[in-house]
């Protein structure tokens, strides 16, 4: 089946982003096509690399980064991003800042859109 | 032509105290762009966001209730608003910013069945 992701809630406050990752880990293992992950409200604050993070906790954003060096498209929303200083500058690499015509996309190509918000 | 893929953005929250309802309008908005079958669906607290006489100049925040009239000319098909959330916050259609469907939750529940995709603002 083809999943598309949406995360809607940043990183470590809230559980979204780590049962997103988690959900594509096993849709990946099982077979499944990821079709995207739209970062959208505070979602986008899981792409910045200025993250530092202690050696006995997950790396949120470089988690991401890796999926993004597997193929998976990282997509952020450049309207959320803005408004919370993610930048080129400071985006993980594999990611991408793009539209929300973007999400758009995903809902219609995607079999199943999975949403990971509050 | 393709089959258009049929999408309900649904509010849920209040719409100042977070930015869920701004941003998920502002989502909406774009969507409107991409001709699919789009309906909005407000539920909970998420109906206050189409309160007329809304006033965000002591919050310090964007008034935004108005860009809801436009979302029909848009091309959202349906704007829908679940009887009971109204009910248990004392309003009525006529407290309303613009023309809705009032539905019962079970209609509203038949209506997320048909769903391709269901957005949760």
């Amino acid at each position: 089946m083809k999943f598309g992701i949406l995360v809607q809630e940043g990183p470590y406050n809230h559980q979204a982003s780590d049962s997103a990752y988690n959900f594509i880990q096993a849709a990946l293992e099982k077979g499944h096509e990821i079709t995207g992950v739209f970062f959208y409200n505070d979602g986008v604050i899981n792409t910045t690399k200025l993250m530092d993070i202690p050696a006995d906790d997950r790396h949120i954003s470089k988690r991401w980064s890796d999926l993004g060096a597997k193929g998976i498209q990282l997509i952020v929303c450049v309207a959320a991003a803005k408004r919370r200083g993610i930048n080129p500058d400071v985006l993980i690499e594999n990611a991408r800042i793009d539209g929300l015509g973007q999400l758009s996309e995903l809902c219609i190509e995607s079999d199943r859109l999975i949403t990971f918000g509050d | 032509m393709p089959k258009k893929t049929k999408i309900a953005f649904l509010m849920r929250k209040a719409p100042h105290g977070t930015i869920y309802a701004y941003e998920g309008l502002e989502a909406l908005l774009i969507f409107c762009s991409y001709e699919q079958s789009i309906v909005l669906v407000l539920m909970d607290d998420g109906v206050y966001a189409l309160k007329k006489g809304q006033d965000t100049s002591e919050l310090g925040t964007k008034e935004f209730s108005t860009t809801f009239r436009v979302l029909k000319d848009y091309g959202v098909e349906r704007i829908i608003v679940d009887k009971t959330s109204l009910k248990e916050r004392s309003l009525t259609k006529e407290d309303l910013l613009i023309d809705v469907e009032v539905l019962e939750a079970a209609e509203i529940m038949a209506l997320m069945k048909e769903q391709d995709v269901i957005l949760p603002f």
